[in-house]
This record gives C-alpha cells, structure tokens and sequence, in this order.
C-alpha cells in the first residue's frame, strides 16, 4: 500500500517550472529516495507535500486523504508529515533538549493559563516528554552528552542529528529527508544511514528522502525515483535504476559515462 | 564555587531552582524585598514601587519583544486601558483590587489580540508602526471618550481596598505591588520554559520551521499580544492605584519607547535582563537628579546645565549598552555569577 501518493503535480515559479506533471507512490515502511541533480525540484516537491508551495495542478493523497491546499504546514505536522530541511533549520539559542521538545508541540496539549501555572498538569506533562524523548530519541541518537547545549555550538553533523531527532519528536508516521548526509564525513554518514534503516524497522515509519550521495541512496533504499527538470524518469528499486541508460544520461550529464556509472556503482568503485 | 548538581530525576532536572545555594539566594531576595519597606524612608519607597510597576511592564514587553521577536510600541497604550479599566472599575462598583487588577489585565489583553491581528502579516518596522498607530488611537480615546474616561481631565479614584483594609500609603502599596511583581515574573518563567513558551521562541527564531512542527503562528503570536498586554494592563492598574489619578498624560508614547529601551537594555529574551534594565531605565534617571542636586552647591548653575544633559547622558547610556554589551545587563550578571561559581579556581 502507498502511504503517500502524488498525482500529475505541476508547480511553477513565473516562467520557471519546477514540477510538471510528477507522479510517484511512496509504499509504506519503505525507504523511498528521490534522486536528480540540482535545481530538478526535489526540494519543491517536498515543499509541496509539506504545504508551504500550492501546486498549480495535480493532488496529494496522504494516507488515502487528499491534501488539499485548506490543509496548511501545522495541520499537515499534526497529521503526521515531519521533515528535516536541506539547510538546516533548528533553533539556534535553544538548546538541543528545547529543540527536541518542540517536535512534541503538537501532541502535548498546556495552554497559557497551566503553564503560568505549571505545577499539576503542566508540569506533568512536561515530565512525560521529557521521558519520551530522552527514552526513545536521545539515547537512540546517541546525543546524551550534548542535550544542555546550545545548537549554534554544535558541528554540523551534530547539528543535523539534532534535526533528526526534532523529527522524531513529532512521532511522524512520514519522515522526509532533504539531504540527510550533505556535508558529513565518512563516519557520520555511516551512523546516519544506519539510524534512518532502524527508523524505518524499529519505529515502522516510512522515510522519503533527497540524497546526492549515490553510495548511500544505493544502500539503504528500497525505492527510488529519478527527478529532472521538474519531470520524473524512472522509478523502481536501486538495481533497476541503477541500470537504467537513460537515468545515467540525465541524472549527471552526457559527458564521461563511465566515470558517471562508477558514481552509481560505489562497490564497483572500490573493487 | 557551586559542585553537586547532578540531578537523579527529571522533575528536578527540570526545576526553576536547580541547587540548594540558588534557593538560598532567592530566599535572600524574598527576605529583603519584605524588609525593604521597614528601612527605606518615603523616597526611597516611592521608588521602590515605581521599579516593581516597571518590572511587570517590561517583563510583560519582554515577552512579546524579546522571546517571540514582536516588536511593539504599544506597552504605554494598553498600560493606559488597564489603568482606566481600574479607575472606572473604583467609581463605579465596589470591587477590591483583586478583581479589578484582574479585570484591567483582561480588558488589556483584549485590546492587545486586536493590536496584535496585523502581526501574521508585518513584521519588525512595520509592526511598529502598527502599534504605534493602535497607541496613538488609544491615547484618542482617553482623551475624547468623555463619558467613560473623564476627557482631558481624567479620572480620580479611591484607595485600592480589600477585606475592609484601604491601601492609601505607599508603604501598603509597595506590598502589593511587590508581590504582583513577584508572581508575575514566575508566571513568566514558567511559561517559558514550556511548550507555549518553546512556541514563541520557536517564532522569534524561524517561523517557517516552527509551522513545520505544528505551531500556528497567528494563534502563538495572539496569545504573546494577549499575555505582554495583560502584563501591561496589570501593571497601569498598580500605577493607578498607585497615583490615584489617570489622565490621557499618564500614558505618552515616550513610555513606550522607555520600556522598548528597558527590554534592550537589559537583554533581549532574558527575564532577569528585563527585571534588570526597569531598574535601570527607573533609578539612573532619579540618580542623575540627585547628581545634579548634590552639585548645586557648588555650581549654582548646575540645574541649568543640568536638566538637558540628563536627557543626553541617558541616552548616551543607552547607546552605550547597545554598542559595547549588546546582550544588555543579564551578560553582565552572568559574567559575575561564572566568576563566582568557578570561584577560588578561575580559568
Ligand atoms: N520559492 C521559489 N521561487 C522561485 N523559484 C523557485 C523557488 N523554489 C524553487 N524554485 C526553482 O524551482 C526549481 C527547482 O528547485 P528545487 O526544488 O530547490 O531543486 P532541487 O531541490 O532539486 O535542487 C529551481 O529552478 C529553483 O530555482
Ligand atoms: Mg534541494
């Protein structure tokens, strides 16, 4: 079953066309990747799911339910649609727990007047979250050591494991990823790679991610979708798009096909 | 120097007050404030009570301004509604102060959601304008709405009263207004350090990622209008009770800016800063006076020299703060406390 289905979406900036006519299926629990080179329209497409840009044409239907453009970006969160941006968006002056805790917002229910309060239900519930996520989020993400500190002195790949687990916070039943591993080194890639295949096992949510780093997409998978000019080529599972002649034209360019198969075939590149 | 402070449980991981010495020193703090009174002679204790009515005004400003990044000209505007909610309130029905205190921050805070409506559509400068503009009608209506606020001429009132017992000194005031004061900034904290108050840091900081977890911006930045212009509504109550007299000049726009300045000069998102930069904005003022006072003597001219150099030595103060501690008064309270905490072993 799909849990996420997009059908003949358009989108345009003036002249520019972002999306024209895409249509793909996210299966449930799966790893789903959209893959394209830049300015392809990845980013708008998640912007599109998210609800911050109204496509022009075409729907979303989200676990069955279409998301019409009514059903603005909190709404769309509550619902159980989290994501992570391509440049990281955290709150810089707050610290890593407040950060983690704001993905909550949605399921914790303290008004003004409990929280002028607080002891009793506030505080209560405050406790709760707290729980939950140093249970469930901070010790999964192996980031105990850093939970008082402010994110702006994190590095960036701690930074981006902070946003992940903001995520989490939102108990999303869709997790999308703009570029989950841009910008880490070889070890923080590995452990990210591994902490999206448990997202998917252990907590059974269903990621859909951009990623550029071939090796990784390749890996951790199960579906792929190929993006360019706003237009989707292919889709299928990692080895069929692999091969794919087209997909290796259009994704990285017509000018040195073998360099750009190695770029698609990581093992091949280290035999 | 402060060692011992790992926490077993969350509860007290989670507390305002996270060592013995911290509960100490608010003891103190408590215990001086309740003295206070019994030492100070009658300025002193006007001024005491002037700090305690700016403390919740601008901790109210702070909240708006400094945590959920609204900038507003209109503190002076709804401390004004809640003073003339508090004056008619006393002429025309016998409630006690509790209530009317309550009611003047309530009718404030309504005031303030209307104000506040633009605030999902402009932002910084153009906020401004729009309170500016909400206070500047505010001040039309004081003065022309006869029936209700007495004109130009304004409104006298009783003494605040309770149980029988009328708070006509400043000596009664000053407890009053001291244990608002008190309660009001703890309110305050604790409602930062939730989930409202994550909200509104969250829209400070980057509004499109705090609609991404679910915050609605125009109902976030409502209830920040409606809590800093309870706060404010509050406060011009106290200070109506206080003065017993309100007219629409009670209220200028250069309040506004005096507490704008206060939130700054004190440290913009920081409680203390805001406790800190009223005391400031309140006693340098009165220093200066007492400065010029002492020089009389000496200088028979100095109130002539004096009175415009006061505007400009203030100001300049300002500037100061704004150039060379740009984190305001609680930086420098912090920069005490580490040296402190780290005390003998410096590093
Ligand atoms: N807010 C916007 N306004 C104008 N053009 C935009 C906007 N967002 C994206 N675009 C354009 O849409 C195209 C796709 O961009 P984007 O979705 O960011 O690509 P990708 O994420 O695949 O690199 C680009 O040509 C980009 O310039
Ligand atoms: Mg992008």
């Amino acid at each position: 079953m799909s849990i996420l289905e997009i059908n003949n979406l358009s989108l345009s900036f003036g002249g520019v066309k972002a999306l024209q006519d895409v249509s793909f299926q996210v299966p449930e629990n799966t790893v789903t990747t959209i893959i394209g080179p830049n300015g392809a329209g990845k980013t708008s497409l998640f912007n599109c799911i998210s609800g911050f840009y109204k496509p022009q044409q075409g729907t979303i239907h989200y676990e069955g339910r279409e998301l019409s453009s009514g059903i603005k970006p909190p709404k769309r969160a509550a619902l159980g649609l989290a994501r992570t941006f391509q440049n990281i968006a955290l709150f810089r002056g707050m610290t890593v727990l407040d950060n983690i805790k704001l993905g909550a917002h949605v399921h914790m229910k303290s008004g003004l007047l409990g929280s002028m309060f607080y002891f009793g239900a506030a505080r209560r519930e405050e406790m709760e979250i707290r729980r939950e996520v140093e249970h469930r989020i901070i010790d999964f993400l192996e980031i105990d050591h850093i939970r008082r500190q402010p994110v702006a002195s994190l590095s960036y790949g701690l930074q981006k494991r902070v946003e992940l687990a903001r995520a989490l916070a939102m108990r999303p039943k869709v997790l999308m990823l703009d570029e989950p591993v841009a910008g880490m080194n070889r070890e923080e890639k590995e452990d990210m790679a591994r902490f999206i295949l448990d997202i998917r096992e252990e907590w059974g949510v269903t990621v859909l991610m951009v990623e550029h780093d071939m090796g990784m997409v390749m890996d951790i998978s199960d579906h792929i979708a190929v993006l360019n000019f706003g237009q989707v080529i292919t889709e299928g599972d990692p080895g069929d798009v692999q091969k794919n002649p087209e997909v290796i034209k259009a994704y990285l360019g017509n000018s040195d096909i073998d360099s750009l198969r190695k770029k698609l075939n990581p093992e091949e590149e280290a035999a | 120097m402060r060692i011992g402070d790992a926490k077993q449980t969350y509860e007290a991981d989670e507390a305002i007050w996270t060592s013995n010495t911290q509960k100490l020193w608010f003891g103190l703090l408590l215990l001086i404030l309740l003295l206070f009174p019994f030492m100070a002679d009658s300025y002193l204790l006007y001024l005491g009570c002037l700090v305690g009515i700016a403390v919740i005004s601008t901790t109210g400003l702070n909240i708006l301004t400094g945590f959920t990044g609204l900038i507003s000209l209109g503190q002076a505007g709804f401390m004004g509604v809640g003073a003339y909610t508090v004056a008619w309130l006393s002429l025309n029905t016998g409630l006690p102060f509790p209530v009317t205190l309550l009611l003047a921050g309530l009718v404030a805070a309504a005031v303030g959601i209307l104000v506040g409506l633009p605030s999902l559509r402009v932002k910084g400068l153009y906020l401004a304008i729009a309170t500016l503009a909400a206070s500047v009608f505010l001040h039309f209506i004081f003065a022309e709405w006869e029936s209700v606020t007495g004109g130009m001429g304004g409104l006298s009132l009783e003494p605040a009263h309770l149980f029988g017992l009328t708070f006509q000194s400043d000596f009664r005031m000053y407890f009053i207004i001291v244990t608002l004061a008190v309660l009001m900034v703890l309110a305050a904290r604790n409602v930062l350090r939730t989930r409202v108050g994550r909200a509104f840091i969250a829209i400070r900081d980057r509004d499109i990622s705090a609609e991404i977890l679910g915050i609605n911006l125009l109902r976030y930045k409502l209830m920040s209008f409606a809590l800093s212009s309870f706060y404010a509504g509050v406060a011009g109550g106290l200070f109506a009770y206080f003065y017993r007299v309100v007219t629409p000049e009670s209220f200028p726009l250069s309040m506004s800016i005096f507490y704008l300045a206060a939130v700054i000069v004190g440290g913009m998102g920081n409680l203390l800063g805001g406790i800190l930069g009223a005391a400031f904005m309140t006693l340098v003022p009165e220093a200066l006076k007492l400065l010029t006072a002492a020089l009389t003597p000496f200088y028979p001219n100095a109130p002539v020299f004096m009175s415009p150099m006061l505007e400009i030595i203030f100001g300049a103060l300002i500037v100061g703060f704004l150039i060379f501690e740009p984190h305001g008064l609680a930086e420098i309270w912090h920069r005490i406390r580490r040296f402190f905490r780290l005390w003998p072993f410096r590093n």
